[in-house]
């Protein structure tokens, strides 16, 4: 089960848990299954099917580029992170 | 680190060395084209109407006169843009909601700030464009303007956009709530990062600082204005000519505001006078399109220096709140940020940046940051070199200062007991990869400037140190090799920093050529691969990895013909410094010059190619950078001078160690202008009133002694060449860095930008007991 570190402002989702275990082998699968454990998390995280565009996701510390594509280890660490610009 | 004679670099032929660069000659001798320079035959001169108001209800616009008044061929105004959902898009490092975006290159219903475009003419010259302008009727509704985002936070606060509610903020910051108020408010957005126990970890402090500090509006200062060329032709296609950081960002932002297909549009970028993350948007493209369907004609519009500090974005005023405590020994136990960006007239503030990078640099337990985005009647704000982590650097580096003082620790001992290592989680949560914020602060902390003694009434020294990140994202190259023997590097990122220069030098460095034999080729959209953004920090990184990658794939192909004409199997070749040979003896080695002529014989043509998408490399390739600063204050009078200014980087690997100098002096630079005078000077009714530079007051040479770079280099382990963006983190850490010099030299705690004479000067007579009376002469 990889571990999802959870935003402070989605919180509520958890009963205010910081980290909870999610699984699924790739971003799409785990925000399913963390829709099943915390309703609400899909509508907070996806838009169209994808991961919204103003959510990053951190993975083991890379900032990953595919979407509900990208794989998720099974003692993968997971963030989700305002998506970032710069000048 | 690189050899400062710009020979060689221990292993790298190329890298490391101080070529000229490909572009010089064009650029001194006026030769080379910018957007203003383009012309066709039977081209208009565009010119666009802005809104005197920085808060109005259009009523009526009436454009009859302006259309028949002689050379006028084309009048458009926001009845003329089709109406864009409220998507938003991913486009290159942005994000952005599209229909704010239309609402900002061109006003329907309200106009948000002092220079939103209401309507633009196509004419036979510039000269008529703007009579005409004078001919359009507009009919305003004044409204109250919202300057500031503590104003735009109270409660009472007159609204700019409707459809922005607390109800949809509050279901964002606590969406388990099922109910919430549900009134009209400025606020679009907000963040919360939050780790520990802020209680335990106050309680657990010594000294405590807690200070409220102000930020203004600052504009980029690129010496180019934003121009536009478009050509619609017959057939529907459209060619944009344009000054832009990315050409697929004006594509793609293009056919979004005029709902047409991106296929549909050509983008070609001039060259670019200076962007600093200004140029990553929109402003007259669209128009320009519209106007040339409209006439049949290709248009242009450049802007004046006073609409690019009216209309274009800059980037955000902010208010903050910083409570930070530390034991007697220097270890920071609790932070609480608190941060409200102004957005300008629509969502979209540098918020979230700001707050992941404020305090990036130091390992802190117990933390909590709140960050704030907030519309106000000013210009969307746009990207500006490290977007927001300047402002929050500027905070929480002077209150670090200040915890310092009270340990009585030297500033970057106490940074150096605090500091971030592998491992230690960001303000986001996320753990830094390699990074080389120690060596950074350590490369000051050594250097002959830190070390030697400043002595002079009312003189100080101040340090600082700065976060952000590295972008990654999508870019493509093409690697040609020419008969003979030379290369020509095809890309589609826009050459702001050298581009070009670094392009060459890492095809160069795997072909084993001289760089004067590999030509840089910046492409239009047509005919490169998809290159996001030039921001970032990311070319030299990401499209640089596109063109590492690409060098190689032709290097491969090439091993293939030389077995073909040697009559072995390409695994048995090997290529050095440019020349093939085989592992089995028999024949001669063959310089790729010599193979490159035989290319024909062989199979046709080598062209190598590569495509990225460095998410992942832009993430461990993290930027660290720390200054030093010397002023002397004027007491009588507030103006500092800057004595001497260091700064020291973690660039990972310097590719062409001047220009990766000059991105450091650059940003130190534009940091020192925003520490010391820059600032948007509004008055009650919201108009703007330094629109020029001769009182929008950037630093000149004359205002800067020779800054000081110490690049430092911690290779970037998951970049092949070791790079890290180098193009941002320097414009952060010298805000603060000039404040705490200050302190030193005066004894006054500045705690709002821009530090200009009056505003010091009013501080130095607080200090001094003054009466208030003249504080207030001295602040006038």
């Amino acid at each position: 089960m990889a571990t999802v570190v959870i935003p402070a402002q989605l919180r509520k989702l958890t009963g205010g848990q910081d980290r909870v275990t999610a699984s699924g082998r790739n971003i799409g699968r785990l925000i399913e299954d963390l829709d099943r454990q915390f309703p609400g998390f899909r509508e907070q995280l996806l838009q169209d099917g994808d991961v919204k565009p103003s959510i990053a996701v951190s993975i083991d510390g890379e900032m990953g580029t595919g979407g509900v594509l990208e794989p998720v280890g099974e003692d993968s660490e997971v963030f989700f992170l305002p998506a970032l610009g710069g000048g | 680190m690189a050899d400062s004679d710009g020979s060689s670099n221990g292993n790298f032929r190329v890298i490391g060395t101080r070529p000229v660069r490909h572009d010089g000659l064009e650029k001194v001798t006026g030769q080379a084209l910018y957007g203003a320079d383009y012309s066709m035959p039977g081209m208009l001169h565009g010119k666009v109407l802005r809104s005197p108001h920085a808060h109005a209800v259009i009523k009526s616009i009436n454009v009859e006169k302006a259309v028949r008044h002689p050379g006028v061929h084309a009048v458009i105004t926001g009845a003329d843009f089709p109406e864009v959902k409220g998507v938003m898009a991913q486009v290159g490092e942005l994000v952005v909601n599209t229909h704010y975006l239309s609402l900002n290159v061109m006003a329907r219903d309200k106009v948000l700030y002092d220079g939103h475009p209401v309507a633009a003419v196509a004419a036979t010259s510039k000269h008529v464009a703007e009579e005409a302008l004078e001919l359009i009727d507009v009919v305003y509704e004044v409204l109250p303007p919202v300057m500031t985002a503590e104003e735009a936070m109270r409660p009472d606060a007159p609204v700019l956009l409707p459809e922005l509610r607390s109800r949809f903020i509050a279901h964002r910051t606590d969406p388990g709530s099922p109910e919430g108020p549900d009134q009209p408010t400025n606020v679009a957005s907000h963040i919360q990062f939050q780790r520990g126990d802020m209680e335990a970890g106050f309680e657990a402090a010594d000294f405590v600082v807690e200070r409220e500090y102000t930020t203004a509006t600052v504009h980029q200062g690129y010496i180019e204005p934003q121009n536009a060329l478009a050509v619609h032709g017959a057939d529907g296609h459209i060619t944009i000519y344009c000054s832009t950081q990315g050409s697929f960002n004006v594509r793609t932002l293009t056919a979004s505001m005029l709902e047409l297909s991106e296929g549909m549009i050509r983008v070609v970028p001039a060259e670019i006078g200076g962007g600093f993350g200004g140029k990553t948007t929109i402003y007259l493209e669209p128009l320009a399109v519209l106007l040339s369907k409209r006439s049949g004609r290709p248009v242009k519009l450049s802007m004046s220096r006073g609409e690019v500090l009216r209309a274009t974005g800059p980037t955000s005023g902010t208010k903050m709140r910083i409570k930070m405590g530390a034991t007697r020994d220097g270890i920071i136990t609790a932070a609480e940020v608190w941060l409200a960006y102004e957005a300008g007239a629509f969502p979209g503030s540098p918020f979230a940046p700001g707050a992941m990078t404020t305090l990036g640099s130091y390992k802190i337990e117990n933390l909590k940051i709140d960050s704030f985005d907030v519309v106000v009647n000013r210009p969307k704000v746009a990207a500006y070199r490290a977007p927001g982590s300047p402002a929050s650097a500027f905070a929480c580096e002077t209150a670090l200062d200040e915890l310092a003082e009270k340990c009585g620790l030297d500033p970057l001992e106490l940074r150096l007991r605090n500091a971030s290592h592998e491992g230690t989680p960001q303000p986001a949560g996320p753990p830094f990869k390699k990074i080389g914020y120690v060596e950074t602060v350590e490369a000051i902390k050594n250097s002959e400037h830190y070390r030697s003694k400043l002595t002079g009434k009312n003189r100080g020294r101040g340090v600082a140190s700065g976060f952000w990140f590295n972008g990654g994202l999508q870019s493509s190259a093409t690697v040609n090799i020419h008969t003979d023997g030379s290369v020509s590097v095809v890309t589609g990122s826009v050459d702001i920093g050298g581009t070009r220069a670094a392009m060459a030098m890492v095809a160069a460095e795997v072909l084993g050529l001289d760089v004067l034999d590999v030509r840089p080729i910046v492409a239009d959209t047509d005919a490169s691969g998809h290159t996001d953004v030039t921001g970032g920090s990311r070319i030299a990184l990401a499209t640089g990895l596109a063109v590492y990658d690409a060098a190689h794939d032709a290097v491969r192909q090439l091993k293939e013909r030389v077995a073909k004409l040697w009559e072995k199997q390409p695994d048995e070749i090997e290529f050095k410094d440019g020349v093939f040979a085989a592992r089995a003896n028999g024949v001669a080695p063959m310089p790729l010059k010599q193979l490159a002529s035989r290319l024909a014989r062989t199979g046709g043509p080598v062209t190598g190619s590569a495509t990225v998408n460095a998410g992942a490399v832009g993430a461990v390739g993290n930027a660290f950078a720390a200054v030093c600063v010397d002023v002397e204050v004027d007491p009588d009078t507030g103006k500092v001078q800057i004595l001497r200014a260091s700064i020291a980087q973690d660039v990972g690997r310097a590719i062409h160690p001047s220009y990766v100098e000059g991105q450091m002096q650059g940003g130190l630079a534009q940091g020192i202008g925003w520490a010391l005078n820059e600032e948007y000077v509004y008055d009650d009714r919201g108009t703007l009133r330094n629109a020029g530079l001769l009182d929008y007051r950037m630093p000149t040479c004359l205002d800067l002694p020779l800054l000081e770079a110490i690049v430092v280099e911690v290779p970037n382990p998951s970049h092949p060449l070791g790079v890290r963006g180098v193009g941002e983190v320097s414009i952060v850490p010298p805000m603060a860095a000039v404040a705490n010099a200050i302190y030193r030299a005066v004894g006054v705690r500045m705690t709002e930008l821009p530090m200009s004479p009056p505003r010091l000067l009013k501080a130095i007579l607080r200090k001094r007991g003054d009466s208030a009376e003249t504080q207030a002469a001295a602040a006038d």
